[in-house]
């Protein structure tokens, strides 16, 4: 039994890797390919799919526009939540325990109860259609899950730390920036890094924000698919491209990623 | 009642080891008797741990054998090899209660209900831990969860050696003599065969009958307390024991007369043939017990002098090398910077060849 | 570890956080508050209706099948997923080249847009030309799940599945690798079984990362929208409408506004009440 023990994991792997072979087996088709009938590989290899997103501003931009939004919610999600999970970590204050509680509760909302409001209150702000919206918005779900990521990593580094550099003279903002960050890096890398999955894939309030100048890829890809047919081979080209940035982050951080979920709370 | 032999031993965890570096145990030779007290001492790193869970059988050795009574054991699995091990960190199942937890090995081996209950009971009693019996086991300190774990080891009445793996680590240090006490009181009570490893020094002089000095993976010195202390026979064994331990000084050999910095040593292992020792790195070892202030003698200056309460630790520079003296309450202390000559007693003057003891 | 001392200038410390987070969500919120006591015949008029909203989205069949709906696929992807992931977890090498490589490829499936995921299924499930579709189909199996409300359900538990079993699987790794060695040391001179390991030592020691991941995927699958959204469209039929799918359907699609902001809230209250009890009863356990 012992020896069949790497059967388990790798039929799994196996399994998780079918869905994906088939879509990038797909792009690599043309869309007559696909439709006319199922073909384990691509008969008829071709690259025009990944030629039309790479030419197309439509499309590039998508991927772009993601990017943007993408990366202005995990820096702004990180910075502010950095000194929000230091006080929770070290300080008791009024209502502390209820705010963290409500904090967390923000994490649990339905997107889909917010698609409309946001919708309605963003345009009102004069900010729909901007990477600004789509950022601020997955702040709601983002910014708790970083302060509750990085207050786990805080709370292990013993607060004689702390006492060690005050004592030693540091001002409080030298110790934080100087001394406390770097220590909690792998917190940080962490709390980065599930921000930015949690807002790569996010489609609804993405798509409910933006409609031409910040459309993320994810959008670009539901209204082709309503509005001129299926494009499937495009649509396959285009999804196997989401995959990469995803795929790249978790390879720079695979060495943290087992160490980091025991040492801080997902 | 076991008698422990190795015979040759060798271990490496790696896959493919070259040099004797990749070795974490070298040529362990070594033999230990039913029912004594053993300590296994020897700085982090130096193979204590290696050499436990290989008697233990956790770890297959790369070569050599492990003998309990003269059988080799290789091949045969932990829980048949009549053995118990207690670790660095406290073990215990934390669902089950301290009961639950004492019984579990005896459970595991199908014994009857009755004599479970009788055995636990009788362990509980020996290491006190009769009045939390249905607590759960999560629930106590770090020296009671250290109890639960020796209790597992001793209800099984088929253990013969009992292992101990640094087990103090984790204990307050009030707690560590009380627990230190109990070992010794267990062991006089059983008689089973216990080997205590540690890198504490005090603890294994406390404990043990014979000590096993090990560093670099490799055994040094196997003695007495008091052999280890008079007699080092590795400059390591005269270094980690002892507090301070003992002074090491760089020596050459003229006529096959030990020198130092040009001053001639009387040392109590005078070689008899000079030519042996050739192209061997030679060291003078004295312990600051036997170094002692006359008018004449070898120069040296004071570096420093530091109260250790019933002496005093003088820390002086000899013609180069660093050396510690005591000095007994009450005798008059030399000032810092003075200058003073010292001697050492020829006695426990020893001359070491490539750090062992030249014969 | 000292306590924390009590420090009230703690609360310009979270003052950003307080602001960008209820920025989000309270003003939204009071929006969907306003919206469900009121009734709007379209052109900007607003008459105050009471708790009307809340009532009709309480006995209203339509939000009583979602709801179902969406209880029986919760329960059922919770019942496949943790014990799955668990086993996956337990399976696993602690030590060795393989751990990264697998450890990377079982996220994958996370880092995928969720719409993406949806599409890939959509076409990968497709009777005539997709992979499963076909393959299953040319087994013998009657299967179509633009048509057929079984298969449709089939295809988006195991699309879940696929997606999100791999949360539980590091999570529990995690866990299972803060484990000392000692401990398994000790069982096998203890001469545990296989079992025995497992139920006193892995087990116990999993506790709390099996809660926070427990309690994840509750949240999300009840929260759940694109996937299913993008893989049946809550069909055939309505089959499987979800709650969030037809929450969106009559906020966005219909523009009921007083429904919709009622049914959310109702939503919420269901989440959060649902989430507190899962919670306490876990942390009760780990109490124990």
């Amino acid at each position: 039994m012992k020896r069949l023990q790497w059967l388990v994991p790798t039929l799994y792997i196996l399994f998780l890797l079918l869905p994906i072979y088939w879509l990038i087996s797909m792009s690599f088709k043309s869309t007559n390919e696909i439709l006319g009938g199922f073909t384990l590989w691509p008969q008829h290899f071709t690259l025009q799919n990944y030629r039309k997103i790479f030419t197309d501003p439509t499309w590039y931009n998508g991927y772009i526009n993601s990017l943007i939004y993408v990366v202005m919610n995990t820096v702004l999600s990180v910075a502010v939540a950095l000194p929000a999970a230091y006080a929770f970590s070290r300080y008791r204050f009024l209502g502390d325990k209820h705010l963290f509680f409500w904090l967390l509760t923000n994490r649990m909302a339905p997107a889909a109860v917010f698609a409309l409001p946001f919708f309605q209150f963003y345009s009102a702000l004069g900010l729909f259609d901007t990477y600004i919206a789509v950022a601020l918005a997955h702040c709601l779900f983002n910014i708790p899950l970083a302060v509750w990521i990085l207050e786990g990593f805080m709370s292990s580094v013993p607060r004689e730390l702390d006492e060690t550099a005050f004592v030693d003279g540091y001002g409080f903002w030298r110790f934080f920036t100087r001394i406390f960050i770097p220590t909690t890096a792998a917190g940080i890398g962490v709390a980065a890094f599930f921000c930015f999955m949690f807002s790569w894939v996010e489609l609804l309030l993405a798509k409910t924000l933006t409609s031409v100048a910040a459309k993320p890829i994810a959008a670009t890809m539901t209204r082709t698919a309503s509005s001129s047919g299926y494009e499937l081979g495009l649509l396959a080209a285009a999804g196997t491209l989401t995959i990469i940035p995803g795929a790249i982050v978790i390879y720079f951080v695979r060495n943290y990623i087992a160490k980091g979920f025991a040492l801080g709370r997902v | 009642m076991a008698k422990i032999t190795i015979s040759n031993l060798r271990h490496s965890y790696l896959p493919r080891p070259g040099t004797d570096d990749d070795y974490a145990l070298r040529d362990i030779d070594l033999e230990w008797d039913d029912g004594g007290a053993y300590a296994l001492l020897g700085p982090s790193g130096c193979g204590k741990t290696t050499l436990l869970n290989i008697i233990s059988g956790l770890i297959t050795p790369s070569q050599g054998a492990v003998l309990f009574n003269n059988e080799d054991v290789a091949g045969v699995p932990p829980d048949q090899r009549n053995i118990a091990q207690v670790f660095q960190f406290p073990v215990v199942y934390d669902t089950m209660t301290v009961y639950d937890n004492l019984a579990f090995p005896l459970r595991n081996r199908g014994v009857s209900e009755n004599e479970v209950r009788r055995r636990v009971m009788e362990i509980a009693a020996m290491t006190e831990l009769d009045g939390m019996l249905q607590k759960r086991a999560f629930r106590l300190t770090a020296d009671g969860k250290q109890k639960i774990s020796l209790g597992r080891g001793l209800v099984r009445p088929d253990v013969n050696v009992i292992m101990f793996d640094e087990p103090l680590t984790v204990i307050d240090l009030h707690l560590k003599w009380q627990l230190r006490s109990k070992l010794k009181e267990l062991h006089q009570r059983t008689n089973t065969t216990m080997i205590y490893v540690t890198h504490d020094q005090t603890e294994a002089l406390t404990f043990a009958d014979r000590v096993v000095v090990m560093h670099e993976g490799q055994i040094v010195q196997i003695g007495t307390p008091a052999e280890l202390f008079e007699q080092p026979q590795h400059k390591f064994v005269g270094h980690f024991i002892g507090s301070p331990g003992m002074n090491i000084l760089p020596a050459t050999l003229e006529n096959a007369v030990p020198q130092f910095a040009g001053h001639r040593i009387a040392v109590a292992n005078q070689p008899s043939a000079a030519g042996r020792l050739d192209g061997k790195c030679l060291e003078i070892g004295v312990r600051p017990e036997f170094v002692a202030l006359v008018d004449d003698g070898i120069p040296a200056k004071i570096l420093k002098v530091s109260d250790a309460g019933r002496y005093r630790i003088v820390r002086a520079d000899c013609l180069g090398t660093q050396i510690n003296l005591l000095i007994d309450d009450g005798v008059q202390l030399p000032q810092e910077q003075e200058h003073v000559q010292v001697d050492f007693d020829p006695l426990q003057t020893r001359l070491y060849a490539d750090g062992w003891l030249v014969r | 570890m000292k306590s924390k001392t009590e420090n009230q200038k703690g609360w310009l410390f979270v003052l950003p956080v307080v602001l960008l987070v209820a920025f989000n969500a309270i003003i939204p919120l009071m929006t969907v508050v306003n919206y469900s006591v009121q009734e709007t015949f379209g052109d900007n008029r607003f008459f105050f209706e009471g708790l009307k909203w809340f009532v009709q989205v309480l006995h209203s069949e339509r939000f009583h099948a979602s709801l179902g709906r969406q209880l029986a696929f919760t329960g059922i992807i919770l019942a496949i997923e943790v014990p799955l992931g668990v086993a996956i977890a337990l399976a696993m090498p602690r030590k060795g080249p393989w751990v990264s490589v697998c450890l990377v490829l079982m996220a994958l499936p996370l880092l995928i847009p969720w719409n993406v995921v949806g599409a890939m299924w959509n076409i990968f499930a497709l009777p005539d030309i997709g992979m499963l579709g076909k393959t299953l189909n040319s087994w013998g199996i009657d299967y179509n799940y633009t048509r057929q409300p079984f298969s449709a359900w089939a295809t988006l538990i195991a699309m879940d599945v696929w997606h999100w079993t791999s949360l539980v699987v590091l999570l529990c790794y995690a866990g299972l690798s803060a484990i000392p060695d000692a401990y398994y040391q000790a069982a096998r001179i203890d001469g545990a079984s296989s079992w025995a390991v497992f139920r006193y030592i892995q087990l116990p020691k999993m506790k709390r990362v099996l809660t926070i991941a427990i309690l994840l995927r509750f949240m999300d699958s009840f929260n759940i929208y694109t996937e299913p959204f993008v893989l049946t469209g809550g069909g055939p039929g309505n089959s499987t409408t979800l709650l969030s799918i037809d929450l969106v359907k009559v906020a966005l699609g219909q523009f009921d506004l007083g429904p919709a902001a009622a049914m959310s809230i109702i939503y919420f209250l269901i989440i959060l009440l649902l989430s507190w009890i899962f919670y306490t009863l876990m942390v009760q356990g780990e109490e124990q």
